[in-house]
């Protein structure tokens, strides 16, 4: 790329194309390149390694600039992404990444964590002969791009209003409303209960999927914007709701804590040592960085040569399973009673686990955990399963198979089949209305809680979701949040109960 | 960063720290910890809250050295920082007028176990306190447990001072003299905490213990610190750390809190080769980062101590 080319804003690129949609539908899709298997289930490093700017021009040639865009439709916050692909076509690919920031403000992360396959990439026109446009890859080409251009222009902040908010969590949600409340011209700030700021970016999602460095580096950016940080306080325990509102001077709050409380199976042995929720396994690693034992104090579980099984089939199953077999496990197994079909995991993350050796072991399901006499684990007595009729969502659901009885080995248990709200907040804030499963009740467009002032989105609000989700729920409360500042209204009407 | 304005030895590797960190300071209730981590590579401890002064901003922590952790921690002066300090944490302990009130403390748990006995005396409650330690060198706050309590008896294993026993056996003859009591507070050792139970269920004395499981966040995220109450599994760090004793299964916390004892002992292993190189990291990563740092309870002057609130951090226990 030359100099020239990396003008911020150029005019719309020439949408007459030179190939015409045949030759564009015989180019191949352009593979991602990755770490070898080998070497990288040693190690933390990011496996995906990003497009170079000639891979990304292929991959956007391939787009037909169908007129009506389906990768639009599908994406659950709209972006632009025929728009930013014609200009990545063009070789635009700072004013691509500035065409993404209009809709979403975290692509450096979304572009590596989102489930594509069910969003964009699945509405691509391309997609039902062949494969669809990368547009993930693509996202994530032109986020770092930018960053490593260093030549990311910060939108512009209005003058400021005299008004405050206060976030409640760093994480996906957290984080994406901050920025837009920023630039409206309110003072923001985000309130974090761990040491580092990101939430379940940090804590949750491994290195190798997600590199730290990308985290701080947008939370870099919301702090050049103004919005501030305050880590280690635990809203509800610190400081509540009220407290904010009534004595430090915050107009509105926006309460983003995500779901955390972690689910058990709820089957005998689950205090053995050895066992773990997937968010323990996850946070020593990640966020403590216990696989750096030589230099980091928080120890977990030696996991070199010994047996790890992980229960469950969503993305932080496949993390904590991925990260067990970079721990040195002899064998890395992933316990799942539906079949493979089910899986929520993201089909690259699927992929990726069964290069690196990843055993699994579908419709089977662990009925107890078993350990010596010291009260350390030393199996799983599980079940086979198959299925049966589809439940209330449409899944099939798992029967177990009768006297199919086996037992696992294993020295580390860990369980990865979904959270629950976390009640800190709720409980502190008796006028916040919840739902029968402890969910935060807000309004699905206006993200207003019973509460005046107290706005909440992201998973305490519908439960376990995605980073993109959670971001869309920030942008949708800061529109919401910075309406009712501007004008003090505050609907009466109450949220439907969900 | 949290800065340390007093350090000084209270006894046989246990010393007390006054500590800035002005929003806790303000929350805390007895019974309440604080989880912290000294430095970038540290790990996350749970510690209890001695007392709190919210005037000041300051809260109270004391510390045995046994681990690595805190080993290095009780190497800091007053004027080094802690990196990270967060709470209170946990549900306070339950305050009301039982009658007679007992509390069992063994050495450093007596730090843990003194507001809880501050505020139930406040409360009217005739307070016993029973203060356990291995020697004499170990017996610490005495002149306060004495302010805390209506009477005070310090136990000593080896017999060098007070009365020669464990804190079990006061409890036995208090309970052999006829002395009615109605409530139990335990704070120490689990074995120690176990044998309270055993004497104390089969009478259906109401008793608490407070447990010290291993913790990582603090909120409830992670559930590394589950704890067996009966069949039933709670989370000592937003459903504790005080439950009542005749439904723990002390056998499993035992059991779990040995976890990472390999680890711990070989960490201990070579901080005590290297403690003068991890001191002093510690302290020169902490001075550069305190560089261009507004400390927070300059920042949060003015704004008004928020005590109407705290009241509604009685309901509990539910």
């Amino acid at each position: 790329m030359g100099e020239n080319n990396l003008v911020a804003f150029p005019s719309p690129p020439s949408l007459t194309p030179p190939l015409s949609p045949k030759d564009r539908m015989k180019i191949l899709r352009v593979p991602m390149p990755e770490l070898d298997p080998e070497v990288r289930s040693r190690n933390f490093d990011e496996v995906n390694l990003g497009l170079t700017a000639a891979a990304a021009l292929d991959e956007a040639a391939r787009c037909i600039s169908c007129a009506k865009p389906g990768c639009v439709v599908d994406c659950p916050v709209g972006v632009k992404v025929k728009e930013i692909v014609a200009l990545i076509c063009a070789g635009e690919f700072l004013a691509a990444a500035s065409k993404m920031r209009e809709d979403n403000a975290l692509p450096a992360i979304t572009g590596r964590v989102c489930p594509q396959e069910h969003q964009c990439e699945g509405g691509c026109v391309l997609g039902k002969k062949g494969s669809p446009v990368a547009i993930g890859n693509l996202e994530r080409f032109i986020a770092d791009y930018e960053r490593q251009s260093g030549r990311l222009g910060l939108p512009p902040i209005a003058e400021a209003t005299g008004h405050s908010v206060a976030i409640v969590g760093s994480g996906p949600a957290g984080l994406s409303a901050a920025g837009d409340l920023v630039q409206k011209g309110h003072r923001v700030r985000v309130f974090e209960a761990l040491h580092e700021l990101g939430g379940v970016l940090v804590y949750g999602i491994p290195e190798f999927r997600l590199p730290k460095s990308i985290v701080k580096s947008e939370v870099d950016n919301l702090r050049r914007m103004g919005v501030e940080f305050e880590t280690n306080v635990v809203v509800g325990k610190s400081v509540t709701i009220d407290e904010l509102m009534q004595y430090e001077g915050y107009d509105a709050v926006f309460v983003a804590t995500g779901a955390g409380l972690p689910r058990f199976l709820g089957i005998p042995g689950e205090h053995l040592n050895g066992v773990y929720s997937a968010n323990e396994f996850l946070t020593r690693i990640n966020l403590m960085r216990a696989y750096n034992a030589d230099e980091y104090d928080q120890p977990v579980y030696d996991c070199r040569d010994r047996d790890v099984i992980v229960v469950g089939g969503g993305n932080t199953a496949m993390d904590a399973v991925r990260t067990a077999r970079r721990l040195g496990a002899r064998s890395a197994t992933l316990v799942y009673r539906r079949s493979e079909a089910e899986m929520p995991a993201r089909i690259e993350e699927v992929r990726h686990a069964r290069q690196e050796g990843i055993e699994f072991r579908m419709l089977t399901n662990p009925v107890e955990l078993i350990g010596d006499e010291k009260g350390w684990l030393t199996g799983a007595r599980c079940v086979r399963m198959e299925l049966g009729a589809p439940d209330e969502d449409g899944r099939r659901s798992p029967v177990e198979i009768e006297g199919s009885e086996f037992i696992l080995p294993a020295h580390v248990v860990i369980i990865g089949v979904g959270t629950g709200a976390n009640p800190l907040i709720q409980s502190t804030t008796p006028d916040i209305k919840t739902n029968s499963r402890n969910y935060i009740v807000a309004d699905a467009e206006s993200m207003r809680t019973s509460k005046r002032g107290v706005f909440a989105g992201g998973d305490i609000v519908t439960g376990g979701a995605t980073v993109i989700l959670a971001m869309g729920a920030g942008r949708k409360a800061a529109v919401s949040i910075h309406e009712f500042l501007t004008t003090g209204a505050w609907e009466v009407e109450q949220p439907a109960r969900t | 960063m949290y800065k340390i304005v007093e350090a000084r030895s209270v006894g046989l590797n246990i010393k007390q720290f006054v500590i800035e960190a002005p929003r806790i300071a303000r929350k805390q209730r007895p019974g309440q910890f604080v989880i912290l981590r000294l430095h970038e590579k540290g790990e996350r401890i749970p510690l209890t809250i001695k007392s709190s002064d919210p005037a000041n901003g300051t809260i109270t922590l004391v510390v045995q050295a046994i681990g690595k952790t805190t080993s290095l921690m009780n190497c800091l002066e007053s004027g080094d920082s802690i990196l990270d300090v967060v709470g209170p944490l946990g549900v306070p302990s339950e305050i009301k007028n039982y009658g007679t009130a007992a509390i069992l403390a063994g050495s450093v748990g007596t730090a843990m176990a003194l507001p809880t006995a501050i505020a139930l005396k406040q409360a009217g409650n005739h307070v016993i306190f029973i203060e356990g330690a291995r020697s004499r060198e170990m017996v610490v706050f005495e002149d306060e447990v004495r302010d805390a309590s209506s009477e005070a008896f310090v136990m000593t294993d080896d017999g060098a001072y007070g009365e020669q026993g464990l804190v079990t056996k006061k409890l036995n003859e208090l309970l052999a003299a006829g002395r009615n009591i109605d409530f139990v507070l335990a704070v120490g050792p689990v074995p120690m905490m176990r044998a309270v139970a055993q004497i104390t269920a089969p009478l259906g004395i109401k008793t608490m213990v407070s447990l010290n499981s291993i913790m990582v966040d603090g909120t409830g995220m992670c559930g590394g610190c589950r704890v067996l109450l009966g069949n039933k599994s709670k989370f000592a760090c937003v459903d504790g750390p005080e439950f009542d004793a005749s439904q723990v299964n002390f056998e499993v916390l035992m059991q779990r809190n040995s976890m990472y004892r390999d680890k711990e002992c070989q960490s201990l292993k070579y901080f005590r080769e290297n403690n003068q190189q991890e001191l002093a990291g510690l302290r020169s990563e902490l001075a550069a980062k305190e560089k261009g740092l507004t400390p927070l309870c300059e920042e949060l002057t003015g704004i008004q101590p928020p005590e109407p609130c705290l009241t509604q951090i009685e309901v509990r226990h539910g």
